[in-house]
């Protein structure tokens, strides 16, 4: 009856080297894709699609100002909660600095410098994500509807501040707008530069400094994470504020590529944010996916945007098409990073 | 017995997951009408055994068989709930509806136009719930049941579906001794009724206690069956943990602590709103003081108090410097190391590596200016993966992967990380196999050899033997004290307020 059977190893071990090497490759799950496209767009116009002007004016350009909000919602979602309000601050916080230089009221006696414009925006930005994180953390609202409220009534008073109208003209005015919106560095736009640099140190914080790995700990169990001493609260809050100053900024940058501030600044940006980080990697349920999983997202549907215009799909159909090309670029994702998505 | 088809016989079950095999050679052969008790380490392979003979799992090979009958296919979750049931120590009832909506779920009576009637429901759920007596109101909702009231429930539910082989997936993990006591006389009844049992559990003493045969999973595999008469705790520890070295009892040549040992962690008149009530306590360097207590006693808020999750009013001192209340943080950098008592709510972040979690406690020291330098955190990793012989692939391997003693593994190594004075630990074994106990427990004992102290909470009689002293809380308060060689029936009556003894 007593049967001995003689096992060796415990069944579960073995394969330490491939772990890491699966991780990096999970974050660079896109790049087959990002070449397809590439080659996709040279074929339908060999002439102008893999041209450096092409390429850095008419693709990365614009997407420079959702890299930005990208970034900053990828920190939100890592930390475990969403920030739907990200794509109102691009209208809001760049309006209200910029009304209180050129604004035609004497609601605040003389008009401000200039050189306020910056600091006023990323002080409106910081506020609006310390408000959603008081409401988030401290009134235990759910993130998603605080963010849904605050992204109404933002849009709200920007409207009330630009008055329907649009402030135009700013590029010789303000000179922070011109120069975001016109500054080339080596070749390329200064906010392509912005975007590039906000990565590189958003990857190695997120990476590399404890702060970074806190986001982590904080999205991925907050309860482990106070028992281990991360101060969980003052982390949400402080990434949801950095979150929004990135928001403000980017739409600082957007202000300075159109010269204006307009009522309408930033509306429906949100759809495409979540989009791309999502298929970057970037998991809704907190403490998972990487920034540069994020950029690949957001390069992808760039470059699928500009082909979708370059095919001269009818503008009345480019919204349907844009939807589809999104929900196959999910597919894509989920299929090549072989991870189930929430 | 030879003449009649086995209830269930599961034969070469065989499932991988990925590279990893679950489960390389799974045999189990159950009788109808005994209780019979599947044992092995974490990791052993029991839980996928279980996923396969309740239908939840695809095997890669090998054949599952109902009182000589092919198993119904995978699909078929109505054919599979009228022949097994299982208890999963995690609830699996709606919290947010009535015990008899639960009852029928899927399955609700139906009245006039077919609609569901809520009254003939609940009264064919008090039918129900009395004709397997068990005490339960049916319009109880059901987040409000204890863990006891809970189990029976899902029983009743799974033997009103018509089945009459049920599995109990350690069904006393959270339990106090008397709800034991309950829940064992209750399954008697019920194998009398002609119910057959599947009992999986960590301790030993209660498959001698209930059960007539079982058996051992090793490495995945099938390593023995036998009658537990055939088989004392020594064989069936060596079949367990494949070595014929038996188990240690860690803590067992332990020095007596001299009463001049000056005192690490001083408490005096701590008060937890609600849960403790001015409790005086000193652990002196090179003392485990263990304090055991029902889930009422107040003994887990005490702790996470110290751990700085509770406020408290009150002292405490580590080496004699006082420590801030009601932050972790006060509760770290002043000496105190705390190892939660349940490891799936804030032991471990499941989705990030061994390293990330053995370190979260230590991150400053691993780099300059707050940087966190990967080859530094996994060096660290890597010694205490093998101080506390953690089965990982490496330190890149997420805890979510490991087996419950290795995930609890990584979080003693989390608490032991910041190099406390003092160790509070709350349940250090709950779920974890003989062998990774002794590990665990090991790790304790050594640590506290010399000069820091530990303070363990605990329900487990195992965990308090290690302790060189053990004091007991009722109702917040402290009641009594033992020495090494504490009496174990005195105690467990001191535990359950039962004892003349008590204040």
């Amino acid at each position: 009856m007593v049967e001995q059977s003689d096992s060796g190893k415990p069944a579960k071990s073995g394969r330490p080297s491939n772990r890491l090497r699966l991780a990096k490759l999970r974050d660079l799950a896109l790049i087959p894709p990002i070449i397809v496209v590439l080659i996709i767009g040279y074929s339908i116009n060999p002439d102008v699609f893999l041209t450096k002007s092409y390429l850095v004016d008419n693709v990365l350009k614009y997407q420079a100002v959702l890299a930005l909000l990208v970034l900053a919602e990828a920190l939100v979602l890592i930390v475990g909660k969403m920030d739907l309000s990200l794509e109102s601050t691009v209208g809001f916080a760049p309006a209200i600095a910029v009304f209180f230089v050129v604004g035609s009221t004497d609601f605040l006696g003389t008009p401000w410098p200039a050189w306020t414009v910056l600091p006023v925006t990323l002080f409106f930005g910081a506020l609006v994500g310390l408000f959603n994180a008081f409401m988030i953390v401290k009134f235990k609202l759910s993130a998603f509807m605080v963010t849904l409220a605050m992204l109404i009534l933002l849009r709200g008073l920007q409207l009330a501040i630009v008055g329907g109208a649009t402030m135009s003209n700013l590029a010789k005015k303000i000179p922070v707008i011109d120069d975001l919106g016109s500054t080339r560095i080596i070749g390329m736009p200064v906010s392509i530069w912005i975007v590039i640099l906000s990565f590189g140190v958003g990857i190695v914080v997120l990476g590399y400094t404890r702060a970074g790995r806190s986001i982590y700990a904080v999205g991925g169990n907050a309860a482990a994470a106070r028992a281990a001493g991360i101060r969980v609260e003052r982390v949400i809050f402080i990434t949801l504020a950095i979150a929004s100053v990135l928001a403000a900024f980017a739409g600082l940058m957007l202000a300075g590529q159109l010269g204006a501030v307009s009522a309408t600044m930033g509306d429906g940006m949100i759809f495409k944010v979540f989009a791309a980080a999502v298929i970057g990697g970037i998991m809704l349920d907190g403490g998972k996916g990487s920034l540069f999983g994020a950029l690949t997202g957001v390069l992808l549907l760039g470059l699928l945007e500009s082909v979708l215009v370059l095919a001269q799909v009818d503008p009345l159909q480019i919204q349907a098409v844009y939807g589809l090309v999104i929900l196959v670029a999910l597919i894509i994702a989920r299929v090549t990073s072989g991870k189930a998505q929430d | 017995m030879d003449t009649q088809q086995p209830l269930v016989q599961a034969t070469g079950i065989v499932k991988r997951f990925g590279p990893t095999v679950a489960l390389a050679d799974g045999n189990l052969t159950v009788h109808a009408g005994e209780t019979h008790a599947l044992v092995g380490r974490n990791g052993a392979g029991k839980s996928t055994l279980v996923g396969v003979i309740t239908g939840l799992l695809k095997p890669d090979a090998g054949e599952v068989r109902f009182s000589g009958e092919q198993a119904p296919a995978l699909g078929d979750r109505a054919a599979w709930r009228e022949r097994v049931a299982c208890v999963y120590q995690y609830p699996s009832v709606v919290k947010e509806l009535t015990v008899a909506e639960n009852l029928f779920l899927d399955r609700q009576p139906r009245g006039r136009f077919g609609l569901i009637s809520p009254s003939r429901q609940r009264k064919q759920a008090a039918e129900l719930l009395d004709a397997w007596s068990v005490p339960v109101s049916p319009d109880l909702p059901a987040a409000e049941l204890t863990v006891e009231q809970r189990q029976l429930v899902e029983i009743a539910s799974a033997l009103s579906l018509g089945a009459r082989f049920v599995i109990l997936d350690e069904p006393t993990a959270q339990l106090e001794g008397r709800a034991i006591t309950r829940l064992f006389d209750k399954l008697r009844t019920l194998q009398d009724a002609g119910v057959t049992f599947l009992f999986i559990s960590h301790h030993l003493s209660e498959i001698y206690e209930i059960c007539q045969r079982v058996t051992v999973f090793r490495d995945a595999r099938h390593i023995v069956t036998d009658t537990v008469a055939n088989m004392d705790r020594d064989k069936l520890v060596a079949a367990m943990i494949g070595e014929a070295r038996g188990l240690v009892q860690v803590g067992a040549d332990r020095p007596a602590v001299p009463d001049t040992a000056e005192p690490v962690l001083e408490l005096a008149g701590v008060t937890v709103p609600g849960h403790v009530t001015e409790v005086d306590l000193t652990v002196r360097r090179g003392e485990i003081v263990g304090v055991a207590g029902s889930a009422a006693s107040g003994k887990r808020q005490l702790a996470e108090a110290l751990a700085g999750l509770r406020g408290r009013t009150g002292a405490v001192s580590v080496a004699g410097r006082k420590v801030r209340p009601g932050t972790v943080r006060a509760a770290l950098d002043g000496g105190i190391g705390y190892l939660p008592g349940d490891r799936n709510i804030d032991g471990f972040v499941g989705g990030l590596s061994v390293a990330e979690n053995a370190t979260m406690t230590i991150a400053k020291k691993l780099g300059p200016a707050g940087m966190v330098l990967p080859g530094k955190r996994d060096a660290a990793a890597r010694t205490m993966i093998a101080d506390l012989d953690i089965h990982t692939s490496g330190p890149d391997q997420p805890v979510g992967e490991l087996s419950g003693g290795n995930a609890q593994k990584v979080v003693m190594a989390r608490t032991l990380a910041s190099d406390p004075e003092v160790i509070v630990l709350v349940q250090p074994t709950a779920g974890v196999d003989v062998r990774s106990k002794e590990s665990l427990l090991g790790a304790v004992d050594e640590k506290t050899r010399e000069q820091r102290g530990a303070l363990l909470i605990s329900d487990e009689l195992d965990d308090l033997r290690v302790c060189d002293r053990v004091v007991v809380m009722v109702g917040g308060r402290i009641v009594a004290e033992h020495t090494r060689g504490w009496d174990e029936n005195m105690l467990v009556a001191e535990i359950e307020g039962i004892s003349e003894h008590s204040v």
